[in-house]
């Protein structure tokens, strides 16, 4: 009996391991279930969704990476912005570019329509020039570089082009007062006043998709992926491993704005 | 309409230029005030006897001028009616967010030294004007304080010192800004220069005192008042010093240009030869500015060889030409730093339209506003001296 005894004692040692295990488990389980909820709460404070991610993990900062060698010159990205964005027809949020070497070296740049037809005027892009032949071409599509040290935002008088916490950089229409100084301050030609609102406007990395998680539409609309967009905080994300294998460059880097778009195969005849 | 055309690539975004004749405007309407006032300082600061006829009237017009510089700017915003936005939420690191407080705190100065040059004037109108009515307004300009005594009088003289000691800083400012406001584009070849702001100055100077000069030959011809030689003599000696330094810093820009050839040398090469050539080269340097050098330069050096009449004459025919010349200059800076796109491969069209918010016919009005304040200003106080000059028609008993 006493084996029993001791049977049931070890029974019971166990039943009550397990009992304070499970309970312990339990506790933990609820206590942290707490916690998250009571972090997952806080942001309802006031503050935005952005919040929650900030509590978790390291903030995200947006970048954008261009590939020049993916770029075929189609113009899906500029449509497919244009019909996003309700860009006024004369202006651009993105455009592409196409460079075209000839022979006797001379280098012709244009973007007609800013490229919303492509180039594939009599089913060539890269057309000869009377007698010169064309050696070499690319495009380069070209966006607002939300520039870290932007000179849109610095000359702005009441600060209504801003930069969010991600780095996009932003205007709030009801504030602007329309006078232009960004226009002229921006080195890239990225903004345009806006015939109908009279404010300044410009890419927004499609911040209405990408603060809900998903791509800027240009983004999505190229076929070959020559545009990479995505957080550069995390080192698992698409950008961060295309900005890891490749070498990249800015536009006028000169010009010291330290733009958050970025490029592969930037040739230097590129301004 | 603006009809727009390009040649090169021009990026998509630059179709028109933006800043047209309003924001050529604004810098030509700031200038008159801030050269007017240094001429104005001249006198009631440095003691610069001769230009007494000039000083009063130098004051008036800088206000007169002060009143509408604002307004190009109001009628070039695409939100005239957020422009409040610019002082009550300024970014303290735009230069342009700088204006509303630059511009009032200037014009604070002008007008409270204004109403001390006046006070004694005023006080006498308050009780002599010829009717009832400008007695009232009068009364209300003097804001209800009468001591003319001595003693008043010499604090008076002292706080207006004072005031004009710092209005020249504040001229200073208020001019060298608008020039920063250009000089610090670093996206744009053209402006992006230190001398920007000093090259500003300079040449508002220049403006300021041509526009005091010819203001006054003008009136005085008109009324068939005799022209005071030695005042005429003075303003056209500082014309001239002031037109020898500012011509020598706009060279000093373009020879800088020229033989640094840093990335943007290409295409302001063009710009300067091919779309500026006759605005710059032509009207600005060898009209604007080497004729009245000549001329002015002949007329100070050669004082006693001229007789009052040619002096005058010259003097006023070479102040017309550098109202030219400055103007010339804010068109060459603003239209021209745009006529180029940000590729640095193209070209932008421009032509001026008549109608319209940025038209000529626009322009030409708002130009002609300050003169319009100055005829109001010259029915209610004395432009040329003490209220003995006033005319007798505006004094009671008068005629």
């Amino acid at each position: 009996m006493s084996g029993c005894d001791n049977d049931d004692k070890d029974t019971s040692r166990r039943e009550f391991i397990k009992t304070v295990l499970d309970a312990g488990a339990k506790t933990f389980t609820f206590g942290s279930l707490i916690c998250i909820t009571a972090k997952l709460r806080l942001p309802e404070a006031g503050a935005s969704d952005g919040v929650v991610q900030k509590e978790l993990q390291m903030p995200a900062i947006y970048g954008f990476l261009v590939d020049t060698m993916k770029c075929i010159g189609c113009g899906s990205c500029v449509r497919a912005d244009k019909a996003e964005n309700d860009v006024p027809e004369q202006y651009f949020r993105t455009w592409v570019e196409q460079y075209t070497f000839y022979e006797n070296g001379e280098v012709v740049v244009n973007s007609p329509k800013g490229a919303s037809e492509g180039f594939a005027e009599k089913g060539r892009a890269f057309q000869p020039k009377g007698d010169e032949k064309p050696v070499k071409g690319f495009f380069v599509p070209k966006l607002c570089n939300h520039c870290i040290n932007t000179p849109c935002i610095q000359v702005c008088p009441v600060g209504a082009s801003y930069k969010t916490p991600e780095g996009v950089v932003l205007v709030d229409k009801k504030t602007c007062v329309g006078c232009g100084y960004c226009v002229q301050a921006c080195p890239f030609g990225s903004r345009y006043i806006h015939p109908v609102t009279n404010v300044a406007d410009k890419c927004t990395w499609c911040y209405h998709r990408i603060s809900k998680g998903l791509k800027p539409a240009c983004v999505l609309a190229c076929p070959v992926g020559a545009r990479t967009f995505g957080n550069v905080n995390d080192a698992n994300s698409e950008i961060s491993k295309a900005l890891r294998e490749n070498r990249v460059q800015v536009l006028k880097s000169y010009m010291g704005t330290n733009p958050r778009t970025r490029y592969i195969g930037l040739d230097s005849e590129v301004i | 309409m603006h009809h727009f055309f390009a040649e090169g690539y021009v990026l998509p975004n630059q179709i028109q230029i933006w800043w047209t004749c309003m924001i050529v405007l604004y810098p030509y309407i700031t200038g008159i005030v801030a050269g007017a006032f240094i001429i104005s300082s001249l006198y009631h600061v440095f003691h610069k006897e001769d230009l007494k006829p000039v000083a009063r009237f130098a004051m008036l017009m800088a206000l007169a001028f002060l009143l509408f510089a604002p307004t190009p700017l109001l009628a070039h915003l695409g939100h005239p009616e957020r422009a409040f936005n610019i002082m009550f939420m300024p970014n303290v690191t735009s230069a342009m967010a700088g204006f509303g407080f630059i511009y009032l705190m200037y014009m604070l100065i002008l007008v409270i030294e204004i109403w001390l040059l006046y006070r004694e004037d005023i006080v006498f109108l308050s009780k002599n004007a010829s009717t009832r009515v400008m007695r009232k307004v009068y009364w209300l300009l003097s804001l209800g304080v009468d001591d003319v005594s001595a003693e008043a009088k010499r604090l008076d003289h002292k706080i207006m010192m004072f005031l004009a000691a710092i209005g020249i800083p504040a001229a200073c400012t208020l001019h060298g800004y608008v020039g920063f406001l250009f000089g610090s584009i670093k996206g744009n070849p053209w402006w992006a220069t230190p001398l920007m702001p000093v090259i500003f100055l300079l040449s508002a100077v220049v403006s300021g005192i041509a526009m005091v000069l010819i203001c006054y030959l003008a009136i005085q011809w008109v009324k068939k008042r005799p022209v005071d030689g030695a005042c005429v003599q003075s303003l056209v000696e500082y014309l001239w010093y002031f037109l020898i330094v500012d011509v020598t810093l706009e060279l000093l820009e373009l020879i800088n240009h020229a033989y640094m050839q840093n990335h943007d040398w290409e295409i302001l090469k063009e710009l300067l030869t091919q779309k500026l050539f006759f605005s710059l080269f032509v009207v600005q340097l060898g009209f604007g500015s080497f004729v009245p050098f000549v001329v002015l330069g002949a007329l100070v050096i050669f004082r006693k060889r001229f007789s009052e009449k040619a002096r005058s004459r010259l003097g006023f025919a070479s102040a017309i030409i550098l109202l030219v010349q400055v103007l010339a200059m804010r068109w060459n800076v603003v239209i021209g730093g745009q006529t180029f796109s940000k590729s640095l491969r193209g070209f932008l069209g421009f032509d001026i339209e008549f109608w319209g918010r940025e038209g000529l016919l626009f322009t030409v009005v708002l130009f002609a506003m300050p003169f319009l304040a100055l005829w109001v200003m010259s029915r209610v106080l004395p432009l040329w001296g003490p209220v003995s000059t006033f005319p007798k028609k505006y004094l009671r008993g008068g005629s």
